[in-house]
């Protein structure tokens, strides 16, 4: 559907400077929304995680939930901002059916937290700084359900079902101020600062923050000025684009359409952009009649919000320690290559290595666990490796049965497997399954002298000197055994009955 | 302050969702008018020194527990619904498309 | 019969606590005068609803509680079945709420107001629901969508507005006590003009939770009733804190029977009472001044020392609220559009989009005074107007605050006529807006600062009821009731009866209108 006009990403940039700035939406994952005591449950039947006043009924008044206001300042603590003394809520007007009471209770010029910062790493290295204009408090609208268009899309649409189980769900809208001088790196940036948001909020355990389930939405705006121009292009805002890889590609497409414009000599109309993740482009949002004229007023049903600086400080204590942070000491501690460390943070495992470490296996253990059997058993099993039911303890201990030599690495991998499946922990397994490497030598020797006798031309190569050929026996007597060999011993057996050095 | 036109009038009342006359948007210009005449005099009273009263008795800090509550059933929720279907409430079309 | 509704709600009270009366014989009694005197056409038309089967339901419920004796019946609140009714603008389950618009015609809410589940938890038989100007906007109730209320003392003029149903519907004996909302004179204007007593408690003292919101910082509900006491003792039910009402004052109620009845028993020495030079002079009618006059003499006389305040920018707070109010209800009456409850209407031509179902179902729900009020506060509220006017307004709030403080610094009560006129034929103002805003100069003030008010009946000008006003600092509704009360007792001591009982046989006009004009 769209024919938007392109110019090659690399061509526009020999022309164009883009400016970069962001609106992230993150959902709290308090027990009750934000203005009344309705769960926010993601999921459940519509319209049954409502009260009166999220049906904003007739006669019905909002009430503060206490817990989204310590949310919203630990979020704002952890962008680095300052927390406003006192600050109130407004009233922004619009209607909209899915906008229960036709305003959105938000805050307008005295957000809760302002004049924040983020630093950014790109993969190339390169630490951009974003800066954080504010964080304000509000609430989310109901979900809207268009029939008999095509895909549920609103175009075309005849009707529309509203669902207000989500409406009134606390959110925090993260601004950030104009980011400049990205050049290139704009798409990755873009991607790069979600996913930390993300990352903040999931560590603050003050969101559920999974994206797919919008609890992390992201309106990226950018504009395009030609290279050395000391004033801002006009911008666009692209809406909802709701995955990191997402947010890369709408930049990225953006910049691409803005230059086309620009380059025609016309001018770019600020307006609302839709993302379309099917086609990976963007359309004009129809222009709002109320969008110019939202008509903020205090919220004259709810008092003023104050944060004494003693609760700041209270509050900033139990900051937990953040992502960019426990990367830089983890990086240092653990000893990985900067390849090793970064794949562990794109699996998501830092985390779980991190545990493991603290429940005493080394990193170089831990890394081989996490980023090797239990992520390939979570690809099988389609859930994260942190919810195959392996625990870092067991990991520990799989890496303790095997420095005992009771194990060996190849049991170890069957034993995790087991522990998936509920079977147990690793050392009751390898008991009751009867795993244990064999280490009395009179069986392992008979199977020893009948892999050999079996095949006569490895035992002359094995004396001849190539030792390396001893893998040939070592696969028949771990068949013989069971696999309960151990496999550094059957090699000492072999040379000690051939008389050979290895 | 400078009068209320019936473009104004128009304006106002399309932000506001209602629908309204040639006739409606005539007679209520006129009215507003007076109406803006008559009170628009506040603007001259109250320098840049006086603060802003949007609360008639000071309180602050008034908050709720995170505890969940009574809600009310889909029936009840949409007990007034002037249309509904599958558990939710219907409306037309947002997009006007021709 | 008669005997029973002439009666007061402490009165009632006491003679369904004595065993002397049941609490169905005063349902009963209240909907027998209802029934003669409410008629729509031609009648008070105080009520938009009536609730008889489960008053009478509630009622037998108190009579049989009273009639086992024991804990249950000395558990009982002291208002346990004295009949109540309620104004139509606060919501209740099991009866229609209206607010007086075809907007919300035929709706029933789901959940019960705050102060609706204090009355039920009392005992309280709820008779009905009363009439208003639409969405409580208006001083004259001619703006409800339902028809007009008349007033009792003459029934070609106006009740007051926009509680002129509750004040008619306790004027004619149709109830003992009945709720109102006061947002710039709601609950006080039609008791000065229906010779009743109205009170707008101090500004969350009572939840609003449950009231159809006009104008959240202004919008306060309040009691309805014929005697100061009687007032009292409804906002002490009614009142308190509300963890649903953010704007709900933390504090327990005060007693404030006890303070009627101290001030109704005692003197007024030592009590400085303050005449507001701003509320007084031109534009208030010589029967009303009048009357105001030998209210302050009465005080005197009581020991009360009169002192003269100015509030000079009094002048300005008819302007603030006619920008606060409108601001804010536009926004409050944004969610009326169709989609979650009430009426909707497809436009008559065009697309039917939601949009244009919007449009169409707000200009047919919602009547010419509405339109315009909500038309007002958009513009108010708009990009470039913001600061001039609502912003201004704000300001002026704050001035207006502060001429009370120091006013209350020379005086403890301040007082003042409650209206600038008796009550005005039906019709007359009905075509000038400005004129019809007037009759709330009095009683704004004391909205945009959040002060408690009290309408008491100060005798009569031209046969028709005057009012008299006082207002106490906020969280002070004690010592309002305390002088409110004082005054009123040397009133009826002086008159020799309350001042209702020189209104006309009700009954017999209402016959008679009936009669004319069929």
């Amino acid at each position: 559907m769209s024919t938007d006009a392109l110019v090659d990403f690399n061509e526009a940039l020999t022309r164009y400077e883009p400016a970069l700035g962001f609106e992230v939406h993150v959902e709290l994952n308090t027990k009750t929304k934000m203005f009344s005591d309705a769960p926010n449950e993601f999921g459940d039947e519509a319209n049954t995680n409502v009260t009166p006043v999220d049906l904003g009924l007739p006669g019905t008044l909002p009430v503060v939930n206490g817990k989204a206001i310590e949310y919203s300042i630990k979020l704002g603590l952890a962008l680095n901002c300052s927390i406003a003394e006192s600050c109130r809520f407004a009233r922004k007007n619009y209607f909209y059916p899915d906008n229960p009471k036709n305003f959105q209770t938000s805050q307008y010029d005295e957000p809760i937290a302002f004049d924040g910062w983020l630093d950014i790493e790109l993969d190339s290295g390169r630490v951009i700084r974003v800066d954080i204009e504010r964080a304000h408090m509000e609430e989310d609208a109901g979900k809207l359900t268009h029939l008999g268009g095509t895909s549920g899309r609103i175009q075309g649409a005849s009707a529309s079902l509203v669902d207000y189980n989500r409406a009134g769900v606390p959110l925090v809208e993260i601004v950030t101020r104009p980011i400049l001088g990205v050049g290139a790196d704009a798409p990755e940036l873009g991607r790069k600062y979600v996913a930390a948001i993300r990352d903040i909020v999931k560590a603050l355990d003050v969101s559920d923050a999974r994206m797919e389930r919008g609890n992390v939405r992201c309106d990226a705006n950018v504009s395009l000025a030609p290279i050395g121009a000391d004033k801002l292009g006009t911008r666009s805002e692209t809406k909802n684009v709701n995955s990191l890889r997402s947010i890369e590609r709408a930049v990225r497409y953006e910049i691409e359409r803005h230059a086309a414009i620009l380059d025609a000599g016309e001018s770019v109309v600020q307006e609302t952009r839709h993302w379309h993740e099917d086609t990976r482009t963007t359309s004009s949002g129809r222009p709002k009649s109320d969008a110019d004229d939202y008509r903020y007023f205090p919220e004259p049903d709810l008092v003023p919000v104050v944060t004494s600086r003693e609760r700041v400080e209270e509050i900033r204590a139990t900051l937990p320690e953040l992502p960019a942070a426990r990367r830089a000491r983890l990086s240092a501690e653990w000893g990985f290559s900067e390849e090793e460390f970064r794949d562990v943070v794109n699996a998501g495992l830092d985390s779980a290595i991190d545990e493991t470490v603290t429940a005493g296996a080394t990193p170089a253990a831990a890394r081989k666990w996490w980023m090797g059997e239990i992520s390939r058993l979570a690809k099988d099993t389609e859930l994260e490796p942190t919810e195959q039911g392996i625990t870092p303890a067991d990991v520990v201990e799989i890496e303790a049965l095997i420095a005992e030599k009771k194990i060996n690495d190849k049991i170890g991998k069957q034993v995790l497997q087991l522990v998936a499946a509920g079977e147990g922990r690793p050392g009751e397994i390898v008991e009751a399954k009867g795993l244990a490497v064999v280490s009395d030598d009179g069986p392992l020797l008979a199977a020893i002298e009948e892999a050999m006798a079996g095949a006569p031309d490895v035992v002359e190569k094995i004396k001849a000197g190539k030792v390396q050929a001893i893998g040939a026996l070592i696969g028949p007597v771990m068949k013989a055994t069971r696999g309960q060999a151990d496999a550094g011993r059957v090699r000492e057996l072999v040379l000690e009955k051939l008389g050979v050095q290895g | 302050m400078s009068a209320i036109s019936r473009d104004d009038v128009a304006h106002l009342a399309e932000l506001a969702h209602i629908a309204m006359s040639d006739a409606e948007l005539d007679r209520m210009a006129g009215e507003l008018d007076a109406i803006v005449d008559a009170i628009a005099s506040v603007s001259e009273v109250a320098g840049d020194d006086v603060p802003a009263t949007s609360h008639p008795i000071p309180l602050a800090n008034v908050f709720r527990e995170d505890v969940v509550g009574v809600t009310l059933t889909q029936e009840e929720a949409l007990s007034g619904a002037p249309d509904q279907q599958d558990g939710r409430f219907k409306v037309p079309a947002i997009l006007d498309e021709d | 019969m008669t005997n029973i509704i002439s009666l007061s709600a402490a009165e009632l009270a006491e003679q369904l606590r004595a065993g002397s009366l049941t609490s169905v014989e005063a349902v009963n009694a209240h909907l027998a005068r209802i029934a003669a005197v409410d008629d729509a056409e031609h009648g008070v038309h105080a009520f938009l609803h009536l609730n008889a089967e489960e008053a009478l339901a509630v009622a037998a419920e108190v009579d049989a509680i009273r009639a086992a004796g024991g804990a249950e019946a000395e558990a009982l609140h002291p208002l346990a079945g004295v009949p109540i009714a309620i104004k139509d603008l606060i919501v209740t389950k099991g009866q229609p709420t209206t607010a007086g618009s075809k907007m919300l015609e035929g709706w029933v809410s789901p959940y019960d107001a705050t102060v609706i589940e204090k009355i039920r938890a009392a005992k309280l038989p709820m008779l009905g629901k009363t009439n208003l100007d639409e969405f409580a906007q208006g001083s004259s109730t001619e703006h409800s969508a339902f028809g007009n209320t008349r007033n009792p003392w003459d029934l070609s003029r106006i009740p007051g507005g926009s509680g002129g149903g509750s004040a008619a519907a306790v004027a004619a004996f149709e109830a003992p006590l009945a709720l109102g909302t006061d947002t710039g004179g709601s609950i006080r204007q039609p008791g000065a003009v229906t010779g009743t007593v109205g009170a707008k408690p101090t500004y969350g003292a009572v939840s609003r939770y449950g009231a159809i919101a006009m104008a959240s910082s202004l919008d306060q509900i309040g009691p309805v009733a014929r005697t100061v006491l009687d007032s009292a003792l409804l906002q002490e039910l009614i009142g308190g804190h509300d963890p649903k009402d953010s704007t709900s004052l933390p504090e327990a109620v005060p007693a404030l029977a006890d303070a009627a009845r101290e001030g109704a028993a005692g003197d007024l020495s030592g009590v400085r009472v303050g005449v507001i030079e701003e509320l007084g002079g031109e534009g208030y009618e010589e029967g009303v001044k009048a009357r105001f006059d030998e209210s302050l003499e009465l005080l005197k006389a009581r020991g009360a020392e009169i002192v003269t305040v100015s509030c000079p920018n009094f002048k300005y707070a008819l302007a603030a609220y006619y920008l606060i109010m409108p601001s804010e209800m536009s926004s409050n009456l944004a969610k009326f559009d169709g989609v979650r409850y009430g009426n909707r209407v497809l436009p008559e031509d065009g697309n039917v989009t939601i949009e244009r179902v919007m449009g169409a179902t707000r200009a047919a729900g919602f009547g010419d005074e509405v339109k315009r009020r909500i038309i007002l506060g958009t513009y108010a509220l708009s990009a470039g107007y913001y600061d001039a006017y609502y912003g201004s307004a704000q300001k002026v709030r704050t001035l207006i605050q502060r001429d009370f403080a120091a006013a209350f610094e020379q005086a403890d009560v301040l007082i003042s006529p409650t209206a600038p006129t008796v009550a005005f034929e039906l019709g007359a103002k009905l075509d000038d807006p400005l004129a019809m805003y007037l009759n709330d100069i009095a009683t704004i003030p004391a909205n945009l600062a959040g002060v408690p008010g009290i309408s008491i009946p100060g005798g009569l000008s031209e046969g028709l009821p005057v009012g008299i006003q006082f207002l106490a600092p906020a969280h002070e509704d004690a010592r309002m009731y305390r002088v409110a009360a004082a005054l009123e007792d040397s009133l009826v001591k002086q008159w020799g009866h309350p001042l209702l009982s020189e209104a006309q046989d009700l009954e017999q006009a209402v016959a008679a209108a009936k009669e004319g004009k069929n």
